[in-house]
């Protein structure tokens, strides 16, 4: 079974990709801006899953970061500066707040901690709001253009989807590449065990900071985009209901799990738009399918296949031993 | 032989309660030191003090001469003092390989390297030389937590040794194990103690275990050192007799 299992990966891998880039140039202006909008919340959701998923911290602020990058970035674009130095102001500006609030998370944890970045992220809603000679206040920032990328405009929907993509698929290998690295490890034995990380010299203090860090930068990436996405934004969107959402799509696809943030951003984005020919009822059907699915698996969809995986795995390991003893019988 | 480990009047107290109150001794190198006494006589509040977890209420704690008070843990990991706990302490869903390495990887190269380098920290080898060593073979891809309570303990004493430590003290490493495979684990000990010139300190109740590995017994009881004596000795200590050991 494992000698197809790693083919069949990458050639069910390949074919997604595929999928994303060929499918979708038949979709009308709607169905492209459902589905931009779904890379846009995947690299959010990716680096909430990094903090929360993988370094165990609870954060409420990343629809925060998200609002950071996207002022960021409809700020400098309006004022004629390219998106890509926008993005990299939006991710170092984030990398900077998020390594700061993880400094409470030295201090507290669980929900504790959910609330100190709940806090903040009420307090980067007022900033967004109130502050108007550089936000717009609440009539926000209009006419956010879109990037030409090595001389080809963006402006329509299909190009600007594979800009989302692109960005997408280069921040998905950087963070495969880091849940790999001794950092992954790191952060994980933060979420698993921080007394005995720490008794191994793992410096459990700078190892949170970054795990808050990176992940409020990808939610800085995230909102560099969704800025172009809309191509206009007010303080609204970024409230604490993003910052649930984002959490709940980390949840339901697998707090974690590498493609949980990809699954559940899908649910979060899509679902309801699948529901809608419910009318009035789709965003409570919505509401039911997640309670059914947080009940039936607290670990999320990607749970329920590590589960199923696991049990195989005992299976074949019991088979495996019972065989390794009837020998060590025979051999005595 | 010089000290590795030199405590001086070590004190701890939560609230009215002395735990530790007052202790003093060193530990030599290459030796086996074993720390017993009654239950919540401070034994585990005084590793807790040496190694960082804990900030003493007063008294010094000198490694190799330099005083390391109030140094971090992880700090002081990285200075050669390793530790296991008395209760599980592994990564329950790390792979018993993978909880090794990570026991290991801080003390290769620097944060970028861990970032941009091998996956491993070029650690794969020396974790399975652990893992043969212990004998763990078989679960070496395992998920920690689905080991046996046992085989969780030797995965922790494995994972105390992957930094290459001088001084490593161990809480009740016995406890909880069984018979053959405590034999195999003083075994481990003894030959890790021999051959990487590891020095030991090791709280434990299990008094064969102690007498037969160890070669200065520390007793301590309410917070205070009783004796300090060779196992034999101890064995035959009035005050011990009455403080612990029974008639």
């Amino acid at each position: 079974m494992s000698a197809f299992a790693k083919p069949l990966k990458i050639a069910l891998g390949l074919a997604v990709i595929a999928g994303l880039i060929l499918v979708p140039m038949n979709f009308n202006r709607y169905g492209l801006f459902i589905l931009s909008q779904w890379a846009v919340m995947s690299i959010a959701a990716m680096g909430l899953n990094l903090t929360l998923g993988y370094a165990g911290q609870v954060s409420l602020a990343q629809g925060a970061f998200v609002g950071i990058g996207a002022y960021a970035a409809a700020i400098m674009t309006t004022h004629g500066w390219p998106l890509p130095a926008a993005i990299l102001v939006a991710i170092t500006l984030s990398f900077a707040v998020g390594w700061v609030l993880g400094y409470p998370a030295l201090r507290v944890q669980h929900h504790y901690l959910a609330f100190v970045t709940l806090a903040f992220s009420t307090l980067a809603f007022l900033v967004f709001r109130n502050e108007s000679w550089l936000t717009g206040g609440i009539y926000g920032i209009s006419n956010i253009p879109r990037p030409h990328i090595f001389g080809i405009a963006t402006n329509k929907p299909l190009p600007f989807y594979y800009v989302c993509l692109g960005l997408l698929a280069i921040v998905s290998l950087a963070v495969w590449w880091l849940i790999r690295s001794p950092w992954g490890r790191a952060f994980m034995a933060l979420r698993e065990n921080p007394l005995r990380a720490q008794s191994l010299g793992i410096d459990t203090r700078r190892y949170t900071l970054m795990a808050f860090a990176i992940g409020s930068a990808l939610g800085g990436v995230a909102g560099a985009l969704y800025a172009p996405l809309t191509q206009y934004i007010d303080p609204v969107p970024f409230n604490l209901s993003l910052s649930l959402d984002l959490l709940m799509m980390v949840i339901v696809g697998g707090a974690g799990f590498y493609f949980g943030p990809f699954l559940g951003a899908m649910i979060a984005v899509l679902l309801p738009e699948w529901l809608r020919f419910t009318e009035g009822y789709y965003l409570m059907l919505y509401a039911v399918a997640v309670m059914l699915l947080l009940i039936w698996s607290p670990t999320g969809i990607l749970g329920i296949l590590d589960r199923t995986m696991a049990a195989r795995r005992t299976k074949a390991a019991s088979a495996l031993r019972a065989v390794a003893k009837s020998r060590l019988e025979t051999v005595q | 032989m010089s000290a590795v480990l030199e405590v001086t009047d070590i004190k701890k107290s939560f609230g009215g309660i002395h735990a530790v109150n007052g202790v003093s001794f060193d530990v030599r190198e290459g030796e086996i030191l074993g720390l017993i006494g009654p239950n919540g006589c401070g034994k585990s509040t005084l590793f807790n003090c040496i190694l960082g977890q804990l900030t003493p209420s007063g008294g010094e704690v000198k490694l190799d001469g330099q005083i390391v008070t109030g140094l971090r843990p992880s700090e002081l990991n990285k200075l050669g003092v390793s530790r296991t706990f008395q209760l599980l302490q592994v990564f329950p869903k790390l792979s018993v390989r993978e909880n090794l390495i990570l026991a290991g990887q801080e003390h290769q190269g620097n944060m970028a390297s861990r970032l941009v380098g091998r996956s491993d920290a070029g650690l794969t080898g020396a974790a399975n030389q652990m893992i043969g060593f212990f004998k763990l073979d078989h679960l070496a891809d395992e998920p920690a937590g689905g080991l046996s309570y046992g085989q969780q303990k030797l995965l922790d004493a494995a994972m105390a040794f992957m930094g290459g430590p001088r001084l490593v003290l161990l809480d009740e490493p016995a406890g909880g194990v069984n018979p053959s495979m405590l034999a195999d684990l003083k075994e481990r000990l003894v030959a890790i103690n021999r051959e990487k010139n590891a020095t030991f300190v090791v709280i434990e109740h299990n008094m064969e275990f102690v007498m037969s590995l160890c070669s200065r017994v520390m007793v301590m009881a309410e917070g205070k050192v009783l004796a300090m004596e060779r196992p034999d000795e101890v064995r035959k200590n009035p005050a011990v007799i009455e403080a612990y050991l029974g008639h």
